[in-house]
């Protein structure tokens, strides 16, 4: 059961990162780049934890991993609007 | 399963180095070592050598990561490379075929690996990567605490005349209620514990004064950047002090080893002695960790500049 739940919330996990990755290639400015990133991978991040947290074998393991998927959502949003803010810096 | 998975990642690691050679901007190249330095990594995790992934991740990729992109930010502004690369890659490619012939015709053996567990717990400390360096290779490591000391002299020495004596790096402009101003309010105290954390538990598991001493700067430069706090200046005489802390500690307890060797037979240069061998060793850890969280902070923050 855990196993399956693994393999179905990571592949959709996988989902993400790829349609992440197509947008960060094909959009056509900074913008846009950055809103394909933070959203889909950060989503794609979330659903991989979930599927490994079905695999952990202890309340430790599984804080660690909310506490990875909870630091990476902070720090890619900061890093997100901080590249914003000079890329519209940039473009006056 | 776990063959694909090694076979896609030594391909990964390839193809991101040959990526930082051939790269058409030094931007791309200096991400690119990024990049590899992760995967490197990622290669050390398989491997089961937690402390090098650790310092790997930390150091290889991350701090020089960030001095590659603060020293292209420095350069002038100019796209093309200084040159072609093709002779270092060749000299890399060679070096690379002559480690691995090197390693090829090693004759089987199982290393030094039992060796050291067996004399880790005498030496104190049950991490047998904290045992070789703190007490069977100390040696390297002072020397190396006091390498870092001296990169950042010779970083130091690049200020102009009238900047000397401001905090080290570019005066910070921050907006007080700014993404980065709260970004800097929630990661330092996770990221102390953390680096606290992997300092003490070096003794016994993966961690140790480099591993922590780069989370613990990092906090230190976030600090810094979201203007929290001021960084103190160059000349500033505690600044100094916790900078030559650690390696003035290392060094004062291998004197006290060369002295007492004068009358007792087991204790020389280094030495620890093996009845305190574990405290001393956190001891040297604690001020290590100290003073190379300042150094790697100061060495990333750059030297004093009086205009942005």
């Amino acid at each position: 059961m855990g196993d399956v739940f693994s393999v179905i919330l990571t592949s959709a996990a996988l989902l993400f990162y790829v349609a992440g990755t197509v947008g960060l290639i094909r959009f056509p400015d900074t913008h846009s780049r950055l809103h394909a990133l933070t959203k889909a991978d950060n989503l794609g991040l979330g659903l991989l934890i979930l599927g490994l947290m079905a695999q952990a074998d202890g309340w430790v393991t599984l804080g660690k991993l909310l506490l990875t998927w909870v630091l990476a959502l902070i720090a890619a949003g900061a890093a997100a609007q901080l590249v914003a803010r000079t890329a519209l810096g940039d473009r006056r | 399963m776990t063959l694909a998975f090694d076979l896609v990642l030594c391909a990964m690691i390839v193809g991101a180095a040959i990526c930082a050679a051939v790269a058409g901007t030094i931007f791309a190249a200096a991400v690119f070592f990024i990049v590899y330095g992760i995967f490197v990594s990622l290669a050390w995790l398989r491997l089961d050598a937690f402390d090098v992934a650790l310092a790997e991740a930390a150091m290889g990729a991350g701090l020089t990561g960030i001095l590659l992109l603060r020293a292209l930010g420095r350069m002038p502004a100019s796209e093309d490379r200084p040159g072609p690369a093709l002779a270092p890659a060749l000299a890399g490619a060679g070096l690379a075929l002559a480690l691995g012939w090197a390693f090829l015709a090693l004759p089987e053996s199982a290393g030094l690996g039992p060796v050291v567990r067996n004399a880790a717990p005498g030496a104190g400390a049950e991490n047998p990567v904290t045992a070789v360096l703190l007490a069977f290779r100390a040696w390297d490591t002072l020397l190396e605490t006091i390498v870092l000391l001296a990169a950042l002299l010779g970083v130091w020495a690049l200020s102009r005349d009238e900047a000397w004596g401001l905090p080290p790096g570019l005066p910070q402009r921050v907006r007080p209620d700014g993404v980065l101003a709260g970004f800097g309010r929630i990661l330092p105290p996770i990221g102390a514990v953390v680096g606290v954390y992997l300092v003490w538990a070096g003794t016994s598991r993966p961690g140790g004064a480099f591993q922590g001493g780069t989370v613990l700067a990092a906090v230190a430069l976030l600090v810094s950047m979201a203007g929290l706090a001021q960084a103190p200046r160059v000349t500033s005489g505690a600044l100094r002090l916790v900078l030559v802390a650690g390696p003035l500690v290392f060094l004062g307890m291998a004197f006290i080893g060369a002295v007492l060797s004068l009358w007792q037979p087991g204790a020389a240069f280094l030495a620890l002695p093996e009845a305190h061998a574990k405290s001393l060793i956190l001891g040297i850890e604690l001020m290590l960790t100290l003073s190379i969280a300042v150094t790697l902070a100061a060495l990333v923050a750059g030297p004093p500049e009086d205009r942005a």
